[in-house]
């Protein structure tokens, strides 16, 4: 148990200061890749609660596809950081009261009758695998609501794909079906010409013409 | 002898025996990539009627040595404009989870050093890892080639790994197991048994996501010497630069890894008189990367936009077609055709 709480805390502490930095740090590459780190470690705390499904789903949504996509577009950002941070003491008071609010509402929750510390749970035995019991849990105990969640998504991806299309006037797609069946005469136009020319018409040629 | 090695370590024991079998499968692992270099410039020499390296060494046999030795010897050039922490830093997380992935890899039915039951998990979230060494050196180079190489290669592999994700689910609901170990077993019985047959277009979708997962020709948009140089890397030099080329060769044998393991039936003979054997497996993977280079040698490099319809519009499609039919068919009579 000791080891256990040794990892723990060294976790949490580098999960601690990777979120930090997330908010601190002046380049926004270094934040996403903070964010990236943060994933990690909770990642690892979930290993740690015998999560082993959900941990490494965090790391392949999160940290493989989610943040590779955002550092693809923080990277291309030429963010200015003296813009970013003009008027940050006229929107200071408004930031406190939500940051106060937020903690007070957390400490409400936390300290509060419905979050009873629960107990350690039981260990389980060595042939358990939590992915086929979540597996089974989605599919009966909470089909209807798996389900909606799925719609929602499925209806975000549509928005999203009917937001960004519109067809390109000056676009110059080629449709790969026609690529492909293009026949060479389509391209290429066969020309006789002679190889060699009579040495009196070569002069003839070069002579400028009136 | 393993009770008296157990005395002296005491109760660090596991620590131990746990690091000896890391050494087990990494210090194979390395000769083969080195010798992976070597095969590579012989066969495509062949396969282009030239002889490919034969002077150092019996048959260049010493060429990986001599080539090892040269990068090490060489300077590390970090550019001034570049980022210097993050420069260094992405040869690292490039190398880390191409070895990181093979704790889970069985080499036989005992020879595992990590049997989880979410092995197959757990390697595809290390190989979606992998594009950060690529993405981060490619912007921290502060160098226009290479970010532009770092752009091709993160978008390639984000959209390449939904595919090879789908085409491994249609694998876990035939082997209804994501634990490597139960996959192989589960395809017991011979060649015909093997997932190949009852998964083929999963297998053949994998496959060449494979081959562009690893940045390899024709998929090599990453690198595209003649238009972008060397991509990524072209910043990088001595032993930076060869970490990289582990990385591209050690996922290279993990990829043709996975696919035998979960399309040809990992260590098992495929027929009935000859016994199970690790010899298989290792003539299973051989084949499928001499497939890499064969590819390599036949193949001209395909265009960017290509890249992503193929990716896009004809891989997923597809493997989403048969993951409905293998459920499907999962409902029939004919259920044991995909088990």
């Amino acid at each position: 148990m000791i080891f256990q709480d040794f990892v723990f805390y060294t976790l949490a502490a580098i999960l601690l200061i990777a979120g930090l930095r997330v908010i601190t740090a002046r380049n926004p590459v270094h934040a996403a890749l903070f964010l990236v780190l943060a994933f990690f470690t909770a990642a690892g705390i979930w290993l740690l609660l015998e999560a082993e499904f959900l941990a490494i789903a965090l790391v392949l949504v999160y940290v493989g596809a989610v943040m590779v996509l955002f550092l693809f577009v923080v990277m291309m950002l030429d963010i200015n950081l003296d813009r970013l941070r003009e008027g940050f003491w006229s929107y200071l008071p408004v930031a406190a009261v939500v940051g106060v609010l937020m903690a007070v509402e957390m400490a409400l929750v936390l300290s509060g009758r419905y979050f009873i510390e629960a107990a350690a749970p039981v260990a389980k035995p060595a042939g358990y695998s939590n992915t086929a019991e979540l597996g089974r849990v989605l599919y009966t105990d909470y089909l209807l609501p798996f389900e909606l969640a799925a719609v929602l998504l499925l209806v975000a991806i549509v928005a999203a794909i009917a937001l960004t299309l519109r067809e390109r006037k000056d676009s110059k797609f080629i449709d790969p079906a026609a690529q492909v069946q293009v026949k060479r005469n389509d391209r290429v136009r066969m020309v006789s010409m002679p190889s060699y020319t009579e040495p009196e018409a070569e002069q003839a040629q070069q002579e400028p013409k009136p | 002898m393993m009770e008296s090695l157990q005395t002296l370590f005491g109760s660090s024991w596991p620590v131990v025996w746990t690091l000896a079998k890391i050494v087990a499968i990494v210090l194979p692992l390395m000769i083969a990539i080195a010798y992976l270099t070597l095969a590579e410039r012989k066969v495509i020499g062949y396969m282009q009627v030239r002889i490919g390296p034969n002077r150092v060494g019996y048959f260049g046999l010493l060429q990986p040595l001599a080539d090892g030795i040269k990068l090490l010897m060489k300077e590390i050039i970090v550019p001034t404009a570049s980022n210097k922490g993050l420069f260094l830093l992405g040869p690292v997380l490039a190398i880390a989870p191409a070895f990181a992935a093979w704790a889970v890899v069985p080499f036989d039915a005992t020879l595992v050093l990590a049997d989880i039951d979410a092995g197959l998990l757990y390697i595809l979230a290390m190989t979606s890892v992998a594009v950060y060494g690529v993405i981060i050196a490619g912007w921290a180079s502060n160098s226009k080639y290479a970010f532009l190489g770092s752009l091709r290669s993160a978008a390639q592999i984000v959209s390449y790994e939904i595919a090879m994700g789908f085409a491994l689910v249609g694998v876990l609901m035939s082997a209804n197991s994501l634990n490597l170990g139960k996959i192989v077993t589960a395809q017991a019985g011979g060649f015909w048994h093997w997932y190949w047959l009852p998964l083929f277009p999963l297998f053949i979708v994998y496959f060449i996501s494979a081959v562009a997962e690893t940045n390899r020709a024709p998929f090599d948009v990453a690198e595209g010497e003649s238009e972008i140089v060397a991509g990524f890397h072209v910043e990088y030099s001595g032993m930076a630069f060869a970490v990289f080329f582990l990385a591209e060769y050690a996922n290279i044998w993990l990829v043709c890894m996975l696919a035998a393991l979960m399309f040809l039936g990992g260590w098992l003979s495929p027929v009935p008189f000859l016994p199970d054997s690790i010899l298989w497996l290792f003539l299973k993977v051989g084949f499928l990367v001499f497939c890499f280079l064969w590819f390599r040698a036949t193949f001209p490099r395909y265009r960017y936009d290509q890249i992503m319809r193929l990716g896009w519009k004809v891989f997923i499609p597809i493997t989403l077609v048969w993951i409905i039919v293998v459920g499907a068919m999962m409902q029939t009579p004919w259920a044991y055709l995909f088990h």
